[in-house]
């Protein structure tokens, strides 16, 4: 003990003269001393190391797929390289044509996954809630997420013909399922003592509900709603390459046109914008999960995990102090995890 | 139900709490009395397996006993737990509005009695922080403020104050005998830690292990204000232990 040498024992204090500092200075300090230090990045930086990886990869991909044009594995009426693709896909930007078919895309997919979600959530809730339900149907929930949407396009024709509500169908029946596994994971994971708490503060019923279980649950629910848009966009693309309607341009019809008139550039066109509708919506729900989980706290922890993780970058800092050496790179917080849908 | 009379706010009469059934069954506590009077500040102290939890449990609504009563005569619990148990979706203020919320309290007088409420428990201007960006006393002073936000004439402590530091816990010690004093409201404060209870404790009420019984109520003499560290609480603490040793030996064997 350094304090038991010849200087320490005399000066410290007598008990009572503790008694100098109100129990309020000493809780102030002690407050002030513990709240955690936050480090926040300028907003400019965290941009930055939000985007540059992926404008980075994006290239890498372009390059990859201009090195097949180049290696002349196919002829370029059958692969054209980015070069032809990206061109035609920003003149195509500017044709009404082109607005129209993904208005009405993305009408579909709005109006199918905003009925999903109502359906989805509904009995997610039911299921959560009622022990025989979950008994009777929770597995079959489960089982009919993981069938192909593609394989309910016959009965969906059978019973709508070529029509919206075919594409409707099988758009709920895609992405139902995942909202409603959502909910219901969200609900069981519920930590009892927060339940514990809730009703020791005198809430029941849905006051229970409103007040503790549905933001408990956000997390899984918001996995569950970002898993089913992809199940819905899915289900999407596949109707609108099956069934079309007649009169009613859309993203799938134009690539089975295209396709059909062997005209890859078209194709590619297409898909170019599925794939542009996929990332922005991706981006959206990024953006809500990690405003979610900073304000719950879990970023910063979450981060810190990783770092402990990963082990000391270096022996320290009184260890390696080189002259010139600086500072790593700090690891890349803020950039995107591997997205997980799953529960 | 029988009519409490003035001077006694919770009455626990011959309570057991049996859990499960057939061989697996496990009786938690037995036939358990006790008399709290109106602004008493009891400490349950007992090793673990005594049922502490459970009964303070019973106290609070959140579960019903075997057999056995428990009268509280109409009066409001409040619960506070070892893990602060904030909401981790709402700051610090948000967590002390919501049991007034859900009393449908009006919104000018919910922001008021918040910060009343944090003020009291020293946390004025802290209302937008977030759990996660509190210090672990700092949680369970939130947690307070949001028990007394329940308007409680008892507030049930389950080892509040177990996961802290020890200077922290003093410190909170010292406000915790300021606010009970402040209010007149009557606490069951549940610990396994000795010199806690007999800090804190008008009487100490020790219970014994699987089934957990009152082993005995020894009546804490000691002038408030206490200190942690003051010769009478240390011998006090040291017999107190004595005892609770001796009810963890039964078990040995």
């Amino acid at each position: 003990m350094a304090t038991d040498t010849d200087t320490g024992v005399p000066s410290l204090r007598t008990p009572d003269r503790t008694q100098d500092r109100t129990p309020d200075q000493t809780l102030a300090g002690l407050d002030a001393l513990d709240i955690p230090v936050g480090e926040q990045r300028p907003l400019a930086r965290r941009t930055w190391s939000a985007t540059w990886p992926k404008v980075a990869a994006f290239a890498l991909f372009l390059l990859l797929w201009q090195a097949v044009v180049w290696s002349g594995w196919k002829p370029t009426y059958v692969l054209p390289g980015p070069d032809e693709a990206l061109p035609e896909f920003f003149s195509q930007l500017g044709t009404a044509d082109f607005w129209d078919a993904l208005g009405r895309t993305l009408s579909r997919a709005g109006q199918g996954y905003a009925l999903a979600v109502v359906i989805g959530a509904a009995v997610g809730l039911a299921v959560a809630r009622f022990a025989l339900l979950r008994t009777a149907v929770g597995s079959f929930i489960t089982a009919l997420q993981t069938m192909p949407s593609i394989v309910w396009f016959p009965l969906a024709i059978l019973l709508f013909q070529l029509s919206e509500s075919a594409i409707m169908f099988v758009v709920v029946l895609g992405a139902a399922p995942s909202v409603a596994n959502g909910v219901i994971y969200g609900v069981d994971y519920v930590p009892p003592l927060l339940v514990r708490v809730g009703r020791s503060m005198g809430a029941k019923g849905f006051a229970l509900y409103r007040h503790v279980v549905a933001p408990a649950a956000l997390p899984s629910v918001l996995a569950g709603l970002k898993q089913g848009w992809a199940f819905a966009w899915r289900s999407l693309m596949a109707g609108e390459l099956i069934v079309i309607v007649p009169g009613h341009p859309s993203i799938g019809a134009n690539l089975q046109n295209a396709r059909d008139l062997s005209d890859t550039v078209g194709v590619m066109v297409s898909m170019l914008t599925i794939f542009v509708v996929g990332v922005v919506v991706d981006a959206v729900f990024n953006a809500l999960d990690r405003r979610m989980r900073q304000r719950r706290g879990l970023l910063a922890e979450g981060s810190a995990a990783v770092k402990a993780a990963r082990g000391p970058r270096r022996p320290g800092p009184e260890a390696g102090a080189e002259p010139g050496g600086g500072h790593l790179p700090a690891p890349a917080r803020g950039g995107e995890g591997p997205s997980d849908t799953g529960v | 139900m029988t009519v409490l009379t003035a001077d006694t706010a919770l009455r626990i009469d011959g309570v057991s709490r049996v859990f499960g059934g057939g061989a697996g069954q496990v009786r938690a506590l037995d036939d358990i009395r006790l008399d709290v009077r109106p602004g008493e500040f009891v400490c349950l102290l007992g090793a673990s397996g005594c049922g502490k939890s459970t009964l303070l449990g019973l106290v609070a609504g959140l579960d019903q006993p075997t057999t056995g009563t428990v009268d509280t005569g109409g009066r409001r619990v409040g619960m506070m737990f070892q893990d602060s148990a904030l909401l981790p979706w709402l700051t610090a203020g948000g967590n002390v509005e919501v049991p007034l919320k859900l009393r449908r309290v009006p919104k000018a007088t919910r922001e008021a009695r918040v910060r009343e409420l944090l003020a009291m428990v020293r946390l004025a201007g802290q209302a937008d922080r977030r759990p996660h960006e509190l210090s672990g006393g700092m949680r369970q002073r939130v947690s307070l403020a949001r028990a007394f936000a329940q308007e409680a004439d008892i507030l049930c402590m389950d080892e509040p104050f177990g996961a802290l530091d020890a200077m922290t816990r003093d410190l909170l010690h010292d406000e915790l005998e300021r606010i009970w004093r402040e209010t007149g409201i009557t606490v069951l404060f549940v610990t396994h830690d000795v010199r806690e209870a007999v800090r804190l404790g008008d009487r100490i009420v020790l219970l014994s292990s699987r089934p957990g019984r009152v082993a005995e109520v020894i009546d804490v003499a000691i002038d408030r204000p206490r200190r942690i560290d003051q010769p009478q609480v240390s011998e006090l603490a040291a017999a107190v232990t004595a005892r609770l040793r001796e009810e963890v030996a039964r078990h040995g064997h």
